[in-house]
């Protein structure tokens, strides 16, 4: 079938103006640099069978979306026919407070969301990147993680089942809608992260927490690395619970917008630590004096201050907390960002290979370090010159030399200049579980329909 | 069995790390279900490579094999069912790391799972998932069933605490999924092996989260004369946004026949207790229960105890986790179901095993994690008499059906092994089920591991336990 005659099928099936190959709208959904000749809208779950068992059918590659906000984590795809808008399955299906279970479709936004949960006093603890866009199937699909992971784990903890579609066109479905079940295997888990490449999920179940009365945040200031995170040890070997713990510093600031930049965060060179903690006043009191007390024992000379934040002030901290990992879509010079994961008792030694390596290759950078040992690392080009981008191009394969070099854990680029897509592999090298990753592909995707190219190992 | 076979395993493992007598392998005939499958021959492997060597051998000689650790199941997991050699973890049950740093500890398959809470209390540390059995139970156990326990409720089952695995595939090769730092990058296949129910590979090392023992726990017993208003105050804990760390509750009946054994304190004239612990730092738990008192007295509890200090929590909680080894005094033979619904729904479902019980003619006593609601119908009945257990299977699956029509699951921790494996249908389509089938075979693909379990097989109906059967506790 000619490009014309899938799209006029696909018109047939989901309604014409929900297809779109005018190469002005097919923009909007480049990746890399690659545009697709058709973006599709589907409104259910049945229309997303026609449109995989079509593309199936003609050997179409399909690259699943929502918002577009993380379409440059991973690799180009080998092959990108249709785009696949998942926006338009935005119903919450099933939603019973008292169960605290919640199902929805992909293409829900993320903000909308939270508005109906907040009317019943809960949420999802799903403060991601690009939260005013996002939606709830790329935020699953992409595997972005949050700060508030410390208390409340990842999206592998808290969804419950789901419904998607095969590279076959077929529905399935895995785990439930309730909060305990170990019935059959929990395919679900294999979609969350997969970046779209094991099937279009059409159906999520969640679920949600009650909201926390009240948080504060609390900011801790040194001057060395090693005070923040010996500060980090502290509350990790005391009985405070915390939300999230944040350490974060840059080399340079130059890299960081003026205009949202906290200037508390980023001072003089300074390692900042952002510590939210949610309970009633007495728990509230007992947390800040403990926490300045760990401050300021966790290196004599190095603490510069200590403070609890206001409503205001934490509100913007913690959003520039959350979208951190956004970074490099926002500042003006070619930026790239890894993630790296670490033990947490590593986090010091990852903070030494920060400055050996930037140091090395003269590069600004900016880090953001959870508590749970999870850095996303900034690094930049200081102009767009071709010296300047080959440089941050060598620092990001030092990063990954170090990762395996010093015991760091993996790291993944998780967003870089395109054209760096050419020589590095942004997934690092694979392990030894690729060929049960490799099986798994062909099982749920026989043709490779999905995303082919996008995810790790060339998957 | 092949003799040839025999000699190579007892070659590998020597004399004592090979049973193949009648005698021995009666004892591994059974598991805590209701099920018997007999093992051709039973070996105990000391390490990784020797498991290598049972799975090379099992292969050239085309037989089945089925991984075991202590055998508390309650689905027939580590029953070989087609017979073939049962690899025991029994001899891989060392602790070989605590990072208490990081908050990490690599374990071998065969470690008791109460035995690693103990090793690192001194360091302020726990393993959270704590299924009733877990002074026996294996840690590989828990990973292959992704169990539960009491306190999953705020901190979540098995799964949520593995970081890493070491796998012995059924080729022979060995993979390591996950890894201590977390996010691996790729697909998720520890989340998928987790639970896998031992179809997937065999677990030779597994690295797991270690969690912060809370500043303070408190106990609350709560004494109701009417079941519905023990449910009630269940969904108004959670409405008004507590998570305790565990909320069971247990039923008149299966109250008077854990007083008779256990003295825990339990009135045996009430209709409904629960036992709700609540914890964190030491002014949130005060606070929480005080409110958790507070809507128990609000929904008629005739009295709410709060456990005065560690010795009068420890025995409540011995009452709550001895339930099934008191119910099986009062009879021959018991099965415990699993059945897992939604919270609110938890009267109806009540009422429905009530009349389920009546119409069969049997007790059937009520013990379960109340909070995430999952069910532990118990069924009386004697095993020696073929009609009883017939009946006993059908009203256990009246109640199996009566989750799912409410939207339910049929397993919230047990497992489907044998047990459930033909109940899968009513919750699966076949191409669901063919799905699971193929993500098995990609680990799996002669499926000479655990042959036989969660997907349903031919010729079902078959009466499943032997006159006599004694299954053990939950």
């Amino acid at each position: 079938m000619t490009t014309a005659a899938v799209s006029t099928r696909f018109g047939d099936t989901i309604g014409a103006a929900n297809v779109a190959t005018d190469p002005a709208q097919l923009v909007a959904y480049q990746i890399d640099g690659k545009t697709p000749t058709t973006a599709v809208r589907p409104g259910s779950a049945k229309e997303v069978v026609e449109i995989v068992r079509c593309a199936a059918a003609e050997k179409l590659a399909v690259v699943p979306c929502g918002a577009r906000t993380k379409l440059s984590i991973g690799m180009p795809p080998r092959k990108y026919d249709i785009a696949l808008d998942t926006t338009r399955l935005d119903r919450v299906i099933a939603y019973d407070p008292g169960d605290l279970t919640l199902g929805v479709e992909p293409g829900v936004a993320l903000q909308k969301l939270s508005s109906v949960l907040a009317e019943h006093g809960q949420f999802l603890p799903l403060s991601v990147p690009f939260m005013e866009r996002a939606t709830m199937g790329g935020t699953t699909a992409s595997g972005v993680d949050t700060p508030l992971r410390q208390f409340y784990g990842t999206p592998r903890d808290y969804v419950l089942g789901m419904e998607f579609v095969t590279g076959e066109g077929e529905i399935s479905k895995s785990g439930g809608s309730v909060v305990k079940n170990v019935t059959g295997y929990d395919m679900h888990k294999l979609m969350i992260g997969a970046l779209g490449t094991l099937g279009v999920m059409t159906r999520i179940n969640f679920r949600t927490f009650p909201l926390p009365q009240a948080t504060r945040t609390y900011l801790a200031t040194f001057r060395w690395a090693n005070a923040a995170c010996e500060f980090r040890h502290s509350i990790a070997r005391s009985p405070l619970r915390p939300l999230s713990i944040e350490i974060i510093a840059a080399g340079d600031t130059v890299m960081l917008r003026a205009d949202e930049r906290p200037s508390e965060l980023f001072e003089k060179r300074r390692w900042s630590a952002l510590v939210s903690i949610a309970g009633k006043e007495d728990v509230l009191a007992r947390s800040r004096r403990e926490l300045e007390s760990f401050a300021r024992t966790a290196d004599r000379d190095s603490l510069e201050s200590f403070s609890e934040l206001g409503g205001g002030d934490q509100e913007r901290l913690n959003s520039y907390i959350r979208e951190f990992p956004a970074l490099a879509t926002r500042s003006s010079f070619p930026a790239a960002i890894f993630k790296i994961s670490v033990l947490p008792k590593n986090l010091v030694g990852l903070t030494e290979g920060i400055h050996s390596v930037t140091m090395r290759h003269d590069v600004p950078w900016a880090v953001m370090m959870r508590g749970v040992g999870v850095a996303y690392l900034a690094l930049m080009a200081p102009d767009r010159g071709a010296e300047s981008l080959q440089r941050l191009k060598e620092a990001c394969v030092s990063v990954f030399r170090s990762c395996a070099e010093r015991g760091w854990g993996r790291g993944v680029l998780v967003s870089c200049p395109m054209e760096f897509k050419q020589e590095i592999n942004v997934w690092g090298a694979v392990s030894d579980d690729f060929a049960l990753m490799q099986g798994l592909k062909k099982v749920f995707d026989p043709h490779g329909i999905f995303a082919p190219g996008r995810f790790v190992g060339g998957i | 069995m092949d003799s040839q076979l025999l000699r190579d395993l007892k070659k590998l493992l020597g004399t004592d790390g090979v049973l193949h007598k009648p005698e021995d392998l009666l004892l591994y005939e059974y598991d805590g279900s209701v099920e018997v499958a007999r093992p051709n021959c039973v070996v105990f492997p000391r390490t990784t490579a020797d498991v290598v060597e049972i799975v090379r051998l099992a292969n050239r000689h085309q037989i089945p094999l089925t991984g075991r650790g202590a055998g508390t199941g309650l689905s027939g997991g580590a029953l070989a069912r087609r017979g073939g050699i049962v690899t025991s973890f029994a001899r891989m049950n060392r602790i070989l790391e605590i990072d208490a740093e990081n908050q990490r500890a690599r374990v071998q398959p065969g470690l008791v799972n109460a035995d690693l809470s103990v090793a690192v209390e001194h360091l302020g540390l726990h393993f959270v998932p704590d299924p009733s059995s877990q002074k026996a139970c294996t840690i590989g156990g828990n990973v292959s069933e992704n169990s539960g326990g009491p306190h999953t409720l705020a901190y979540g089952v098995t799964a949520n605490h593995v970081l890493a695995l070491e796998v012995v595939l059924p080729s022979g090769e060995v993979v390591h999924l996950g890894g201590a730092a977390l996010d691996a990058p790729g697909y998720d296949l520890l989340g998928v092996f987790v639970g896998s129910e031992g179809t997937f590979g065999l677990v030779t090392e597994i690295t797991v989260k270690l969690t912060r023992l809370p500043e303070m726990t408190k106990t609350l017993l709560a004494i109701y004369d009417s079941v519905g208003d023990a449910t009630e105050t269940v969904v108004e804990i959670t409405s008004r946004g507590i998570t305790p760390a565990a909320c069971e509750m247990l039923d008149g009946w299966t109250i008077r026949a854990v007083e008779a054994y256990v003295h825990a304190g339990f009135p045996a004239d009430c209709a409904a207790i629960l036992l709700i612990d609540v914890d964190g730092l030491r002014e949130a738990a005060e606070s929480q229960a005080g409110e958790v008192a507070e809507v128990c007295r609000l929904h008629r509890a005739r009295e709410v105890r709060l456990a005065r200090d560690a010795k009068e929590r420890d025995l409540l909680w011995k009452g709550r986790k001895n339930a099934f080894g008191a119910v099986g005094r009062l009879s021959p033979t018991y099965y415990t179901q699993d059945g897992v619904i939604p919270r609110t729904k938890l009267p109806e479902t009540l009422r429905r095993v009530d009349e389920i019980g009546k119409k069969y003619g049997f007790e059937i006593g009520n013990i379960f994690h109340a909070g995430d609601g999952n069910l532990h119908p118990i069924i009386l009945f004697d095993a020696r008499q073929e009609q009883q257990f017939r009946n006993a299977v059908a009203a256990s699956d009246e109640i199996i059906q009566f989750c799912i029509e409410v939207g339910g699951s049929i397993t919230g921790e047990h497992g489907v092994g044998m047990e459930k494996d033909r109940l899968m249908p009513l919750l699966f389509s076949e191409g669901e089920l063919a799905l699971m089938q193929r993500v098995r075979d990609v680990f799996n693909p002669a499926g000479m591991l655990n042959p036989g379990k969660i997907f349903p097989t031919k010729g079902c109906g078959e009466i499943r336990v032997r006159p006599g059967a004694q299954p053990a506790s939950a």
